[in-house]
């Protein structure tokens, strides 16, 4: 704007004048920035139209930009006070945002925390501090186990394993080698490097007995018996005799959609991916459980914050659209449109949600799911590919390099901890 | 006023007159923000709240970190085995392309493409090359002979050299039409005299060829070395998922600050190795134009 | 007189000068044949690229070269997309622009430092060379606040700015400047030339495949530029290509057959900079012939 010339300067003047005048009521335009994503956009776009249908005198407009680079994109512009009044967030961020005063709390008159405690599923409550929520997400997301229901009918297998040993019997049944023992079809996907570090933390080391973390997510507590137990089990799924192999095909979803992989863990964001897949025809259930039905599942979400930027009109009305988002109704748009998971059981644990052959597997894990508190989640996922990096390809023991990452993460913990 | 001066202070004013524009864009485009860099590496900063003074703390930090080690002797591999054999490669091609006629726009095009295709495109069709069975192109072929499979990517052996072949491969076109750009500028009359005196092509290329493209050759030794020690886009989208390759195997110093700034948001860190890898630049470039400097 | 011997030994010189011309041939033939072989392994990976977008997306980990159902639906698909057109615009806008800016500054600094003595010389010579010893990743957050102060964000000049000279060109430059003989600028000197037409009509003739290759370094620099128009920009109109194409890839699944598609198709404007461009490449031997 400073080094606009005199006559652009009254050009837009008058054109924002006659814009006054076009329009009678006084509209408040408001700014929301989210990551992009075709379904994600499109569903805005209806929640947009929605509550301006409900509110006409508020504006919203949608900026996106590509989900690879989201993060650095808003850490660029918001200091610099280019941001937007409401923005979106990963739940793993909020931390940052609070400490840099980025974002500001929720009034609790319009989100009352104890009620928010009542109405969200439990993992919620992470973006509580005292009476105050600071941002809440629409839908939550949580893992399922998919299977290709075309690998499993030729081998005359009829239902996805319900348990971990029966995972193990039919990913070995599924299993296929060539002549020199390469894996040509992978009974299960396998791969820190996506979703299987959650699987592991908050999925497999609580099913083997243990808690992997103490105090709030602030000590790590992995490196126990049940914690070797639970990486020495994932390990021997990629051993010379299991069933899958890291690394295999690339990545595990690629194995996966292109029908090379029985089952494939993986969060329900990846819906919409596999169903654009031709000739691929999947089953999902939930994860498999103990042999006495213990299960433990890991959530994520992303939230919605007002920024700091918002003030007067502007963050009366980025309440009110605060408040449009986290409705039951947004929240029934968002999993018809985008397929993640409403974030309050009374949308989500309907008896059509819960019993929906593809969101229910997902649906019903939330209700014992875990939401790890990351201070750095690509780090903390870092450590995890290292430690098992450091099994295959040096040959060192998984105790001692369970060990090793259950140091390197404390020590990333600590100085978090200690910086705020 | 200005026909009373001499020759030579004619000279610097004419000099300071062309120079004026640019050295003006370089200081507040180039010379600010690297200023800026240097302040950020003694504060703490995480790109999103204040920036706090932090004295020495962030290169004691890289002092004592052992993966910035890791990192700076990866950076040096791909500097010290990239420059030499992209440079014998690409000097080798286009001295013969030089010397042939018979559709050499098209040959030089095929030389030159790999140069002008998307890094990032390129990076992940040899991504998919180097994988193993059932998929990689180069292990279905070893396996088709009956050669046991070869681990590129996922091995903290192999997995450098393997990215570095496509960082050579993308560079080698451009390498070479600066060398055809330098062998055309050396005046046909020195070739014409050699002839004459019926010296042999291996005294022509040692004795004439060589040492007059020594001002193309200074800028291909200095500007591939500086390519190859801030070697990024094929490291980076080869290791997607396990950025910098098993256990560190093959990050570069580039990578390491790039994950320090966008994934850490530890802006001081990053600053403090922008600092050692903007020295280590420095002294590397500073020592080859020294060595290479007309004697 | 001719003897039998002398005449014997002009018949042997002559069938030697023959020999020697026929494995003169063969050097030849064999010369060709290694780098047409060479040049073909070069473009595979380029090949391949091309074939994965004309697949069909469950076909991508096919490690076969020809898709079993070629088909055309990518290239469409990334036509029909009506941005496209704008984010090739925008590329090609910059590109040009940064092209030029960068041909004209830094063959005139490179010049300058090359054949003018004055102190400071090689100060500002390893000064400017010092630029391209920092990551562009560390300079787009200052560069971000500036482009904010002045009103940049989201505009081409935005984008551009930070490209518009090189040290790379100037040091090019520099180098070819050297191959000049300077008894040419002392002679266009006498003849009465100012130091400004010099340079343009004198020195830059001179160094025309080195400004070529500049050119094309440049434009291919600016037109896959990725990081620092992805931040100053922010509405999709102004994105440039690749920015837009990164659109392709999102949380949950990379398309690759589309990506592989894009990639094809913004390689055309660089491979048509390039055949223009590298006919003064050749056109340098005439001038480097003619000076001799």
């Amino acid at each position: 704007m400073r080094l606009m010339n005199p006559k652009a300067m009254a050009v837009a003047a008058a054109t924002s004048a006659s814009a006054l005048f076009a329009s009678a009521a006084n509209a408040v335009e408001i700014e929301y920035w989210q990551y992009f994503f075709d379904a994600r956009v499109t569903a805005m776009e209806q929640l947009i139209e929605n509550f301006e249908a409900a509110n006409p005198d508020i504006t919203v407009t949608m900026t996106h930009f590509p989900y690879a680079d989201y993060r650095t994109k808003v850490a660029a512009a918001i200091p610099a006070g280019e941001g937007p009044d409401v923005v979106q967030l990963f739940y793993g961020w909020l931390n940052d945002y609070k400490a840099a005063s980025l974002i500001q709390p929720l009034p609790a008159d319009a989100f009352p925390a104890d009620t928010i405690d009542a109405e969200f599923f439990p993992m919620v409550s992470a973006m509580r501090e005292g009476d105050n929520y600071w941002a809440l997400p629409t839908a939550v997301r949580s893992l399922a186990l998919f299977y290709n229901t075309r690998i499993f009918e030729e081998a005359g297998i009829d239902g996805p394993p319900e348990t971990l040993d029966e995972m193990l019997e039919i990913g070995a049944q599924l299993t296929e080698r060539d002549g020199a023992g390469n894996i040509t079809t992978a009974g299960l996907t396998m791969g820190m490097t996506a979703q299987d570090h959650h699987w592991f933390r908050e999925g497999l080391v609580r099913q083997f007995g243990g808690e992997p973390y103490l105090d709030d997510y602030q000590t790590v507590n992995y490196n126990t018996e049940a914690g070797l137990e639970a990486m020495e089990f994932y390990v021997g799924l990629g051993a010379d005799d299991g069933i899958g192999a890291i690394g295999f095909m690339d990545e595990p979803q690629a194995a996966f959609k292109a029908g090379r992989a029985a089952m494939h863990i993986d969060g329900s964001f990846r819906i919409g991916s596999l169903n654009n897949t031709r000739g691929l025809k999947w089953g999902v259930t939930e994860l498999p459980a103990t042999a006495d039905g213990m299960r433990s599942n890991y959530s994520s979400y992303w939230v919605n914050a007002i920024t700091t930027k918002a003030e007067g009109e502007k963050y009366d009305a980025a309440v009110k659209f605060m408040q449009y988002v986290t409705s039951d109704e947004a929240m029934q748009i968002w999993l018809d449109t985008v397929g993640e998971l409403p974030a309050k059981p009374s949308v989500g644990l309907t008896d059509e949600n819960a019993n929906n052959p593809v969101f229910g597997p997902f649906i019903r894990g939330l209700e014992y799911a875990n939401t790890t508190k990351f201070v750095n989640e690509s780090a903390q996922r870092q450590i995890l590919i290292d430690l098992v990096e450091r099994v295959k390809l040096e040959g060192m023991s998984v105790a001692d390099s369970l060990a090793i990452a259950a140091e390197a993460e404390q020590a990333l913990l600590d100085e978090f901890y200690a910086g705020n | 006023m200005y026909k009373n001066l001499t020759i030579r202070q004619k000279q610097i004013v004419w000099a300071w007159a062309f120079l004026a524009i640019p050295v003006l864009f370089y200081v507040v485009i180039r010379f600010y923000p690297t200023g800026n860099a240097m302040v950020i590496s003694f504060q703490d900063w995480n790109l999103l709240g204040d920036r706090t003074w932090a004295g020495w703390a962030n290169y004691e930090k890289l002092w004592n970190d052992p993966v910035f080690w890791q990192v700076f002797r990866n950076t040096f591999v791909y500097l010290i085995l990239g420059t030499p054999i992209s440079l014998v490669i690409s000097f080798v091609v286009a001295y013969h392309l030089d010397k042939t006629r018979f559709m050499h726009g098209f040959i030089r095009m095929l030389y030159f493409l790999p140069f002008m295709t998307s890094a990032v495109a390129m990076a992940w069709v040899w991504r998919w090359f180097y994988q193993p069975v059932p998929i990689g192109l180069f292990n279905n072929f070893l396996a088709d002979f009956g050669i046991p499979q070869i681990n590129f990517l996922r091995s903290t052996t192999n997995a450098l050299p393997a990215i570095l072949a496509p960082a050579v491969w993308a560079g080698l076109g451009f390498q070479i039409i600066i060398f055809m750009a330098g062998l055309r500028a050396i005046p046909q009359s020195y070739y014409e005299a050699a002839r004459i005196d019926g010296v042999s092509n291996w005294t022509v290329l040692f004795e004439i060829t060589i040492p007059l493209l020594r001002p193309t050759i200074v800028f291909l030794v200095v500007f591939s070395s500086i390519g190859f020690l801030r070697i990024f886009d094929q490291v980076f989208n080869m290791t997607t998922g396990d950025p910098g390759g098993p256990l560190n195997s093959t990050k570069p110093l580039v990578l390491q600050i790039y994950q320090s700034a966008f994934t850490d948001f530890d802006m001081g860190y990053a600053a403090a190795q922008t600092v050692v890898l903007f020295l280590i630049l420095l002294v590397v470039s500073l020592l080859q134009l020294y060595l290479l400097r007309d004697r | 007189m001719a003897t039998a011997e002398d005449i014997r030994a002009s018949s042997d010189t002559l069938f030697e000068a023959k020999a020697a011309r026929r494995k003169a041939n063969t050097a030849q033939y064999i010369r060709w044949a290694l780098l047409f072989i060479g040049g073909i392994l070069m473009v595979m990976p380029i090949v391949y690229m091309i074939s994965t977008s004309l697949k069909w997306p469950h076909e991508i980990y096919d490690v076969s070269l020809i898709p079993k159902e070629p088909h055309l639906e990518n290239y469409t698909f990334v036509l029909e997309d009506g941005r496209f057109y704008g984010w090739f615009l925008n590329s090609l806008i910059i590109a040009v622009i940064t092209t030029i800016s960068n041909v004209l500054f830094d063959s005139l600094v490179g010049y300058t430092l090359c054949k003018f003595t004055f102190p400071g010389r090689y100060i500002v010579f390893i000064a400017i060379l010092s630029t391209l010893m920092i990551p562009t990743e560390m300079l787009v957050i200052p560069w971000y606040l500036m482009s904010q102060s002045f009103g940049w964000l989201d505009t081409h000049w935005g984008i551009m700015f930070p490209g518009l000279m090189t040290a790379f060109g100037t040091f090019l430059m520099k180098q070819f400047f050297e191959t000049v003989p300077d008894d040419f600028i002392e002679a266009a000197r006498i003849d009465g030339l100012n130091e400004l037409q010099i340079w343009w009509t004198v020195a830059m003739p001179l160094v025309t495949p080195a400004l070529a290759a500049l050119a094309i370094f440049v434009f291919l620099g600016n037109w896959t530029a990725f990081i620092w128009p992805l931040i100053v920009t922010n509405s999709w109109d102004m994105y440039t290509l690749p920015v837009g194409l990164s659109t392709f890839a999102d949380e949950a699944d990379v398309a690759w057959e589309l990506v592989m598609t894009g990639a094809a198709i913004s390689t055309i404007p660089t491979l048509i900079v390039f055949l223009i461009f590298q006919r003064y490449i050749i056109r340098g031997v005439v001038m480097a012939g003619l000076k001799g």
